[in-house]
């Protein structure tokens, strides 16, 4: 049973301060990924929580004990490292049993141990090679078995699969999945691609700039983003986003993007909604994703004439450049469901997917239709 | 790149094997002759042309290694069957060996000064190339407050000629009683080469991936014990180069082991041109002593050898 808490975490670099009071809170099993670009703070936040950085304010909690003053080795943690970290002088089998030794477990017991996580993590005729030997699939398992042979309260991962390939890649993230349901450990995952951030994640943690923009499921951050930054920098292809004017037109609203001749039909409910969130119309920005706009070969209600610039085939869909006003749409279609670039197509936006933002803070304006 | 050689690079390449055996044997002209001359009866060894073919014996390492006088008539038949075969090589070249009242052999001052030099040369390494080890860590690992300008310090030991400060150190030496004392040497070539070993040790320690000992930290082990059980044993190329440098300097050294002692501690080079025979120089003496001290620097420097050859391309390649 572990839980971690942080409580405003402050964190300086000489005068960059790179975590900005962060309040998070990780309960037993769960499998948090800290989300963000390069810079944001998330691995300085994963060593604070290891102890390899000191913090500056607030506390680092471990099953509700303050541990900010502990050394790392005092706080029963393990780290796999994006390099992996193996130390080369060693076989594998020495790496795995290098924490055990550290315990100062019998000889026995550390043979036992060490097995039994070669067994887990199919590595057993490893054990006598040198981690130069290994490829970079092997070394990602023997460093995740030296980190899981001690049953730490908790694992920390740093990037773990980031300097493995694509397929490998894929390949590992479903293997620390099964890892982490077999093994239920509390791990604290970090990483900047939002793939592997969905796929792994119990509850995402975003970072940008050293504050925390939005903590939930994968599908809360994906649906319910906070605020414009988590909005596109959690899924792929970007969300679209743009400068939008919300109007009454008989029974039903209607949002402009900029430089658009006609604007989309939306509920009536949109402008009560608005005026509940108090901004103003030079304020606000539209945004949604590419599954929500709707694409249609023939003129239909609702839909608005708009031509096909760039066609992406991605082989189960298409992403298609709709230009709308100044902007460009981009839209998920069926593979091969607009044939060709120029070509004219109709366009409606799905009101339920559609995302409002205050531009000036970047925050959501919480508009749910 | 294709590995297909042209007749031109072919040509280019045994060019190159020709020119390197012939730096090789410019290197090795002057050990060959320290060898030869070791191994050279006495009146072959200033010959005009020189000998190269030659009957080799080892009376000068017999005369090296005991203490003799000029023989004024020659030895009886008697005297000369008694004596064992060494010293009858002693005989043959005009001189005998010195004994005692108790007509025990005398030795010569060499083999104490052979192992003052490897007690100097040993200890000196050690203490330079571990406090060098530490050091660079310290340098490599932790924020110091004007890290840049300490560094250039202790580089800027070396920017003076050592001798530059030789009769300071002597007066020095003198006041405190380090005069002809091990310790005074050991002093004195561990400071000359701390600096050098800081340097060198700081560059293959920033080499070395901090996360290893991040890694052993969170594994459980504390920072000592993550330095040595993971940065000393990748460090170990390092460490070799090092001493191998620091021990030639240390075991090589003539003008301050000259100056700062003349028995108790003298060491192998300011020995051996003092003991030029008993009478005429005696080149061969000279050579067989010089030839004895080449042995523990070609040996060291040859089991440290595959260390050497990545120490000192280490850093070049990015793993």
């Amino acid at each position: 049973m572990t839980q971690i808490e942080l409580r405003g975490v402050q964190k300086f670099f000489g005068a960059v301060q790179v975590i900005k009071d962060l309040n998070l809170k990780i309960d037993d099993n769960e499998f948090i990924v800290l989300l963000g670009q390069s810079g944001c703070g998330k691995t300085t936040t994963l060593r604070a929580i290891a102890g390899l950085e000191t913090i500056d304010g607030g506390d680092v909690l471990i099953d509700g004990k303050p541990v900010q003053h502990l050394k790392a080795a005092d706080r029963d943690i393990a780290m796999v490292f994006q390099s992996f970290s193996l130390y080369p002088h060693m076989s594998v089998y020495e790496n795995i049993a290098f924490p055990l030794r550290a315990m100062r477990k019998s000889k026995a017991e550390i043979d036992g141990e060490v097995r039994s996580v070669a067994k887990v993590l199919q590595i057993t005729d490893l054990l006598g090679k040198k981690p130069s030997a290994l490829s970079g699939g092997d070394m990602q398992r023997v460093a995740i078995g030296r980190a899981l042979v001690r049953r730490p309260k908790a694992m920390l991962m740093d990037e773990p699969i980031g300097a493995l390939d694509a397929k490998l890649r894929e390949e590992m993230r479903a293997e620390i999945k099964r890892l982490h349901i077999k093994q239920g450990s509390t791990t604290i995952y970090v990483t900047h691609d939002q793939i592997e951030a969905m796929s792994l994640a119990d509850r995402i943690v975003i970072m940008h700039e050293g504050v925390l923009q939005q903590v939930g499921s994968p599908s809360e951050v994906y649906t319910r983003p906070a605020n414009l930054f988590v909005a596109q920098f959690v899924g792929s292809p970007v969300m679209n986003v743009a400068n939008a004017a919300v109007t009454m037109n008989g029974s039903g609203a209607r949002v402009t993007v900029d430089g658009a001749a006609e604007g989309f039909l939306f509920p009536a409910e949109l402008v009560g909604q608005l005026d509940a969130a108090n901004v103003g119309q030079d304020r606000l920005a539209l945004g949604i994703r590419p599954e929500g706009v709707m694409v249609s070969r023939e003129p239909a209600y609702g839909y608005l004439p708009v031509e096909a610039h760039i066609i992406e085939p991605l082989g189960s869909y298409d992403i298609v450049d709709l230009k709308v006003g100044a902007q460009m749409l981009r839209a998920r279609t069926r593979s091969g469901f607009v044939g060709k670039p120029g070509v004219q197509v109709f366009a409606k936006l799905d009101p339920a997917q559609a995302h409002f933002f205050d531009t000036t803070s970047g925050n959501s304006l919480g508009v749910r239709l | 790149m294709a590995a297909v050689t042209t007749s031109a690079e072919r040509s280019l390449n045994k060019l190159a094997i020709v020119g390197v055996l012939i730096v090789t044997m410019i290197f090795l002209a002057p050990i060959y002759w320290i060898a030869s001359t070791a191994f050279k009866p006495r009146n072959l060894a200033t010959t005009i042309p020189p000998t190269v073919v030659f009957q080799p014996e080892i009376s000068p390492f017999v005369k090296l290694f005991t203490k003799r006088s000029q023989l004024r008539t020659a030895p009886t038949p008697e005297q000369y069957a008694a004596a064992p075969w060494w010293e009858r090589l002693v005989f043959d070249g005009g001189e005998k060996v010195v004994r005692s009242g108790r007509g025990e052999v005398q030795w010569s001052g060499y083999p104490s000064r052979f192992m003052n030099s490897l007690i100097v040369a040993i200890t000196s390494t050690i203490l330079a190339v571990g406090m060098g080890t530490f050091t660079a860590y310290g340098f490599s690992r932790f924020k110091i407050k004007g890290e840049q300008d300490l560094l250039f310090f202790i580089l800027s030991t070396r920017m003076l000629p050592p001798v530059v400060v030789a009769i300071p150190m002597f007066l020095m030496y003198r006041a405190v009683g380090l005069n002809d004392t091990h310790w005074g040497l050991i002093i004195l070539y561990t400071a000359f080469n701390l600096s050098f070993s800081v340097w060198l040790m700081k560059g293959f320690m920033d080499e070395i991936p901090k996360e290893y000992e991040e890694a052993a930290l969170v594994d459980g082990y504390t920072r000592m014990e993550a330095f040595f059980k993971i940065v000393l044993p990748e460090a170990a190329t390092g460490i070799a180069a090092t001493a191998v440098f620091c021990f030639i300097t240390a075991w090589n050294e003539y003008a301050f082991a000259l100056i700062m002692t003349n028995r108790r501690a003298q060491t192998a080079p300011p020995f051996i041109p003092s003991q030029v025979g008993s009478g005429l120089p005696d080149w061969t003496v000279i050579a067989a002593g010089t030839f004895l001290f080449l042995l523990p620097v070609a040996i060291f420097t040859f089991l440290l050898r595959n260390h050497l050859l990545r120490g000192m391309s280490f850093g070049a390649i990015r793993k």
